[in-house]
């Protein structure tokens, strides 16, 4: 099969998960599958919400299962220095209804 | 298998990807697979005051089975292909 949309180049790079229902985590790639089945190294969740700015939880090594998964975006670290997190106010994601 | 010979004509052009959650992402596209996973480049949120989550994302992946809708630009389409192409395909050649 030709080589698609694979994950390989995000390997060791810090990537933001947003899973199916809504939640933004983000981690250092360690694996991942044909799945999307993906290995998250230190790893902490984003927590919006529209009272106060986003929370970051610490979670570690984390798998999170293919099927859970929407979205792998690759952090640019620049950008992403140079956002000030405690001013951030949004609703959290809607889940995926499918 | 249609879609992903599609998919892949369109790679290098501007798409919108709408999800199952309503978030709508605009960017290059830069590749696709069999399970019509697409990869985009230079992405962003259609409403980012909405949907900040994704500010410091530049290129993502978004596993093909989240997508509701693809946007594609109008330059996309040739009709008459696609039209011989599905017939092709219906028949099972």
């Amino acid at each position: 099969m030709a080589t698609g949309p694979g994950l390989e180049s995000l390997v060791d790079q810090t990537i933001s998960v947003i899973t199916n229902d809504g939640r933004n985590i983000v981690g250092v790639l360690k694996g991942f599958d044909q799945a999307t089945n993906i290995i998250l190294d230190e790893s902490h969740e984003r927590v919006y919400s529209t009272k106060e700015g986003v929370q970051q939880l610490v979670l570690g090594l984390y798998i999170i299962r293919g099927d859970n998964i929407s979205v792998v975006g690759e952090i640019d670290d620049e950008l992403d220095s140079s956002l000030d997190m405690s001013k951030l106010r949004a609703h959290p994601l809607k889940p995926v209804i499918h | 298998m249609l879609f992903f010979s599609y998919f892949k004509e369109l790679v290098g052009k501007e798409v919108t990807v709408e999800l199952k959650n309503d978030l709508e992402i605009r960017g290059t596209l830069h590749s696709v697979d069999q399970y019509l996973n697409i990869k985009l480049e230079n992405t962003r949120v259609v409403d980012q005051d909405k949907y900040p989550h994704m500010l410091s994302v530049r290129n993502c992946f978004i596993r093909g089975s989240v997508v509701r809708y693809v946007q594609l630009p109008p330059d996309g389409v040739d009709i008459d292909i696609l039209h011989d192409a599905t017939r092709r395909e219906a028949r099972g050649a």
